[in-house]
């Protein structure tokens, strides 16, 4: 039996872009609350709520559809 | 190594281009797809994202200074691969509907529907707390279960919720490097785990570059 949910995304599928911003913006970025990532404690990068909403819902599809943020 | 311009990357666009989801999705992938290419040819140090120098000349005098380390991350990376394990706290389910739950406290079920609902919903906190901190138990446990088959590990913080989708909370995001012939020995590891762990899901991505793995001060944590 394999479990409840054993589920490996190995890649060569679309990788989650959460994942990836884990690991490329130098690790330890912290995605908190809503709008704001950082590397350790210096926010890096504060991502509008609507641009993240509209990643979220999209965050396993391909991420460069050409999608519109206004 | 890429030349790239002051207008998408000087310190103002770059700060801008960073706040672009868009941007730096296309940007993320783009360095990743970089590295996978390479890895295929032999052990990669990944950089961050957006590394830039100012000249060639800053990226072979950066080679040079920091041979030593760059040997020292090679040596540790050789023949290795990273692996990603996410762990999420299963919700429980609904104890009213477990047989084994149902309320038999002293007021018994002719108490009324008031003090049934109370008996219930307290059931029903007891079972979620509890869930909860088996989750966190488990999270814990398979970090360690797996770290003894990697080399080496590294802790990230959860994601948050809203990111991580309908999963439930995430309770573990660690990162193993992990010698490639016991590549498969990690994977049957981890399903073995989440066999054993009910409360908890796990998903296991890779293999990674060894993004985790390169950086100063990337070394072994504990939950």
């Amino acid at each position: 039996m394999t479990g409840p949910g054993y589920d490996p995304v190995i890649q060569g599928e679309r990788i989650a872009l959460v994942d990836l911003l884990d690991r490329v913006l130098a690790g330890g970025v912290v995605i908190v609350g809503d709008i704001t990532l950082s590397i350790a404690e210096v926010d890096l990068v504060r991502v509008s709520l609507r641009a993240l909403v509209t990643s979220i819902s999209g965050l396993m599809e391909a991420m460069d559809d050409s999608r519109e943020y206004p | 190594m890429g030349d790239v311009g002051d207008r998408e990357y000087g310190e103002a666009a770059l700060r801008h281009n960073l706040e672009d989801l868009d941007w730096l999705a296309q940007t993320a992938r783009a360095h990743h797809a970089v590295l996978e290419a390479v890895a295929g040819r032999g052990p990669v140090v990944p950089m961050r994202l957006t590394t830039l120098f100012a000249s060639d000349a800053g990226v072979t005098g950066t080679l040079q200074e920091r041979a030593d380390d760059f040997r020292r991350a090679l040596s540790l990376i050789s023949a290795r691969s990273e692996w990603g394990v996410k762990a999420y706290a299963v919700k429980p389910s609904d104890p009213a509907a477990d047989p084994g739950h149902q309320a038999a406290g002293p007021e018994g079920p002719a108490a009324g529907p008031g003090a049934a609902y109370l008996q219930r919903r307290r059931a029903q906190l007891t079972a979620s707390s509890d869930a909860r901190s088996e989750a966190l138990d488990s999270a814990r446990n398979v970090y360690a279960e797996l770290s003894r088959v990697a080399v080496t590990s590294r802790l990230y913080p959860p994601q948050a919720p809203d990111l991580a989708g309908q999963q439930g909370p995430m309770v573990l995001n660690a990162a193993y490097l992990v010698a490639d012939e016991r590549a498969g020995e990690f994977a049957a590891a981890t399903a073995d785990l989440t066999a054993r762990h009910r409360f908890v899901r796990l998903t296991l991505t890779g293999p990674w570059p060894a993004y985790s793995f390169v950086g100063e001060g990337d070394g072994a944590g504990q939950p």
